[in-house]
C-alpha cells in the first residue's frame, strides 16, 4: 500500500439475504483526511464502516486499516481507532463524565481526559447528568466524546449529526473541525449534502451499495454540467422578458422572487446589471444535491 | 483505573441505581423473611424420626415425650440396614425387657438427642420397676420462645434463595441491556477480553450476595426473629461465593437468550420460584413426597441451601461444605459451557 494511506478498502461486498447492501466499494482515505460518505436511508453507508471498523465480516474485498486486516478482531489496531456507532451505545445510569471516564479505561488510559473532552464538546455543565437526562444533541456529543476518549488516531462518526437543530448542528461542526486539527483522520456519514460540502476534504456519494462518486465536494460539483440559479427581487423585469435573455434556459417566479437558470452567469450577470436589474441579487451555484439528481436520476431525500 | 475496575464499577453502579433490581435484590427477600418469619414464628421444632420393631413399656414411655416419632418396620436387620444408609438417624428393637438401639454417629446432634432421650427413658422404667422413688428429681422447661425453629431455616433459605435471584436477574439484565445499546459492541472495539467482561460481572455478582448476607442476617439476629447464628457461620462465605458463581452462570444463559429486560425479568422468575419451593427454601422438604425430594437433588439451589442451613444454624463442620460445592461447581461448568455456546455480542 502507499505510504500516507490510513485505509485501503478494495471490492467491499456484503449481502444480507437477497440484498447486497454494501456492493463492490472501493476507496481510500489518507491521513488527516475528512472523508465523508453522503448517501440516501439504507444506501450502505454504516454497513461500509462496520466492515472498515472490524464489526463486520465483509462478504468479498479487503481492507486495511494502518496496514493491518480490521477482521478478525485485531487487538492491535483497537486503540488506534475511535467509534461513534449509529445508535449511541452508553452505559446504563452512568453520568456523562462516568461514561467517559469508563469508556477512557478500556483503553487503559487515566481519566484525566474526561474534563478535557467535555470541554472539548460543550458538555461540562453536563458532566454528572446521567446519560439517559440528556437532550439529543448533548448525547450525540457526548458520544464523539467518548469516540476521543483514548485519543485515537482515526474516528469513525455514523451520522453525528442526525436529528440536530440547525443551531446544534453548527456547533457539532465547529466540533468536528476541532478534532481534524488535532491531526485526526475523520470518516463520516452523514445525510447531508450540504453539510458535507463544508466539512470534508473528500467525499463518497453512496447508493444502493454503491460509490456513484468520490472527490473533493467542489470537484464533483464543478465536473457537472448543472446551472448556476440567479435570483433578483421579483417585479424589476417581467416573467417573459426574464426568460429571452442571453443564456437563460429557465426562469420562473416563485412569489418572492425571480429565478433563473443558466450555465453563463458570468454573461446573464452582466446583462443584467447593465439594466440595473441587480436588486436582491443571490448567487447559487450548483449542489451535492444537483450531483446526486444528476448521478442517480431522482431527486435526494435525506 | 484498569479496565477489570472500571467494568465492575459500571456494573455496579448501572445494578445499583436500577430500581428494580434493588427490589428483586433486597426488598423482596427482606419482606418475605419478615412475612414468614413473624407467620411460622410459633410453629414447633418437627420431631426426630426413628425406625421401630417390637413392643414394650419402654416405647410406650417414649412415645408419651414427643420427642420422636415412630416409624414400624418389620424386621430390626432393615431399621439398622436404613440407619446406616442414612435414611432415619437412630433405630430401636424392644422385646419385653430388652432394648436395642442403633445410631449413626454422622450426624452428631442427632445421634447425641436421641440416645440421652432413650436412655433417660430406660432408665425411668427401670426405677419405676425397682419400687423406690427417684432420689433426685428433675424438673425442666423450656424458656425460649418456639419460633427460634423457624427462623433458623428461614434465614438461610430466603438468603440462598435471594441470592439466586440477584445474581441470575442482575447478570441476565447487566447482558441484555448493554446488548442492546449497543454498549457490548462497543466493548468490542476497545482492547478488552471477553474474560475481562465476564469475571468483572461476577465480581459485582459476588459483592452482592455478600450484602445480601450481611443485610438478610442482621435483619434475622434482631430480637424480633432471634436468629442464632452456629460456631462456624464463616463457613458459609465459601458457600457464598460458589452459589454466586453458579447462578452468575445461569444468568449469563438467560442474558444470552433473553432479548428484552421484560423478558430476562419473567425467565428468571420461571426459573427461580419452582426452584425455591422444590428446594426448600420457604418451607423444609422434610414431609415432602419421596419423588419431590429426589427431583430437588439435581437442583442448585437445594444444595446451596442445605449447605448454608448446615454451617450457618446447625452447626456443622466444614465437612458439610463437600457435597454442595462439588454440585454447584459441576453445575456451573456445565451451564457456563451451555451459556458460552449461545453468548453473542450483538442482537444479529
Ligand atoms: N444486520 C442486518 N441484517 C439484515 N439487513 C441489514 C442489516 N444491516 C443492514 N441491513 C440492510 O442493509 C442495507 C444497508 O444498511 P445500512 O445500515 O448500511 O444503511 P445506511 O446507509 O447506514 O442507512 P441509514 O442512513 O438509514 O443509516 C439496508 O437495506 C438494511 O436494511
Ligand atoms: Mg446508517
Amino acid at each position: 500500500m502507499s505510504k500516507g494511506n490510513t485505509i485501503v478498502a478494495e471490492g467491499l461486498r456484503k449481502r444480507y439475504g437477497d440484498l447486497w447492501a454494501v456492493d463492490g466499494v472501493s476507496f481510500t482515505v489518507g491521513e488527516g483526511e475528512f472523508f465523508g460518505i453522503l448517501g440516501p436511508n439504507g444506501a450502505g453507508k454504516t454497513t461500509t464502516l462496520e466492515i472498515i471498523e472490524g464489526l463486520r465480516k465483509p462478504d468479498e474485498g479487503s481492507v486495511r486499516l494502518f496496514g493491518e486486516q480490521p477482521w478478525p478482531r485485531n487487538p492491535k489496531l483497537l486503540p488506534r481507532i475511535g467509534v461513534q456507532l449509529q445508535a449511541s451505545s452508553f452505559f446504563e445510569k452512568l453520568t456523562a463524565r462516568e461514561q467517559l471516564e469508563t469508556f477512557a479505561s478500556l483503553y487503559g488510559v487515566s481519566t484525566g481526559t474526561a474534563a478535557d473532552m467535555l470541554e472539548l464538546v460543550g458538555l461540562t455543565d453536563k458532566a454528572d447528568t446521567r446519560e439517559n437526562k440528556l437532550s439529543g444533541g448533548q448525547r450525540q456529543r457526548l458520544s464523539i466524546a467518548c469516540a476521543l476518549a483514548h485519543d485515537p488516531d482515526i474516528v469513525f462518526l455514523d451520522e453525528p449529526t442526525a436529528a440536530l437543530d440547525p443551531q446544534a448542528r453548527r456547533n457539532l461542526w465547529d466540533v468536528l473541525r476541532a478534532i481534524k486539527d488535532r491531526g485526526k483522520t475523520i470518516v463520516y456519514t452523514t445525510h447531508y449534502l450540504d453539510e458535507a460540502e463544508i466539512l470534508c476534504d473528500r467525499t463518497a456519494i453512496m447508493d444502493k451499495g454503491k460509490i456513484l462518486a468520490m472527490d473533493a465536494p467542489a470537484t464533483l460539483v464543478r465536473g457537472l454540467d448543472a446551472p448556476t440559479h440567479v435570483m433578483i427581487e421579483r417585479g424589476i423585469i417581467a416573467l417573459d422578458d426574464a426568460k429571452s435573455l442571453a443564456g437563460v434556459e429557465e426562469a420562473s417566479d416563485d412569489g418572492v422572487s425571480l429565478r433563473l437558470s443558466t450555465r453563463h452567469p458570468g454573461k446573464l450577470l452582466s446583462t443584467l446589471a447593465e439594466r440595473g436589474a441587480l436588486e436582491g441579487l443571490q448567487v447559487r451555484g450548483a449542489t451535492l444535491e444537483d450531483v446526486f439528481l444528476e448521478l442517480t436520476g431522482r431527486e435526494y431525500r435525506a | 483505573m484498569t479496565a477489570f475496575k472500571s467494568l465492575s464499577v459500571a456494573m455496579f453502579k448501572g445494578f445499583f441505581r436500577e430500581r428494580v433490581a434493588l427490589f428483586f435484590t433486597f426488598l423482596m427477600p427482606l419482606m418475605f423473611l419478615v412475612i414468614f418469619g413473624l407467620i411460622f414464628g410459633g410453629a414447633s421444632s418437627s420431631k426426630t424420626k426413628i425406625d421401630v420393631v417390637g413392643d414394650g413399656p419402654v416405647l410406650t414411655a417414649l412415645n408419651s415425650t414427643g420427642i420422636v416419632e415412630f416409624q414400624r418396620v418389620d424386621s430390626f436387620d432393615t431399621a439398622v440396614q436404613a440407619v446406616r444408609s442414612g435414611d432415619v438417624p437412630a433405630a430401636i428393637s424392644v422385646q419385653g425387657n430388652k432394648v436395642e438401639l442403633r445410631y449413626a454417629a454422622s450426624d452428631s446432634v442427632q445421634a447425641g438427642t436421641v440416645q440421652a432421650v432413650i436412655r433417660s427413658v430406660v432408665d425411668a422404667v427401670n426405677i419405676k420397676a425397682s419400687g423406690k422413688p427417684p432420689t433426685v428429681t428433675l424438673n425442666s422447661q423450656q424458656v425460649e420462645d418456639s419460633s427460634l425453629s423457624a427462623i433458623q431455616y428461614l434465614t438461610p433459605g430466603i438468603l440462598s434463595w435471594g441470592l439466586a435471584t440477584s445474581a441470575i436477574f442482575g447478570s441476565a439484565l447487566t447482558l441484555v441491556n448493554w446488548r442492546k445499546k449497543q454498549v457490548l459492541r462497543r466493548i468490542r472495539l476497545a482492547p478488552v477480553s471477553t474474560g475481562t467482561v465476564i469475571s468483572s460481572r461476577l465480581l459485582v455478582t459476588i459483592g452482592t450476595s455478600v450484602l445480601q448476607a450481611i443485610l438478610f442476617v442482621a435483619v434475622a439476629m434482631t430480637p424480633v426473629f432471634g436468629l442464632k447464628l452456629a460456631g462456624q457461620w464463616w463457613l458459609a462465605l465459601p458457600l457464598l461465593v460458589l452459589g454466586s458463581l453458579s447462578f452468575f452462570s445461569i444468568g449469563v444463559l438467560v442474558g444470552s437468550i433473553a432479548k428484552s429486560e421484560e423478558a430476562a425479568t419473567g425467565i428468571t422468575n420461571v426459573i427461580v420460584l419452582p426452584m425455591a419451593f422444590l428446594s426448600g427454601t420457604f418451607f423444609p422438604l422434610q414431609n415432602a413426597p419421596q419423588w419431590l425430594q429426589t427431583v430437588s437433588e439435581v437442583l442448585p439451589l437445594r444444595h446451596l441451601n442445605d449447605g448454608m442451613v448446615d454451617v450457618l444454624v446447625r452447626g456443622k463442620g466444614i465437612e458439610a461444605l463437600g457435597v454442595p460445592a462439588l454440585v454447584l461447581l459441576a453445575f456451573t461448568i456445565v451451564v457456563g459451557f451451555a451459556a458460552s455456546r449461545v453468548f453473542s455480542w450483538e442482537d444479529s
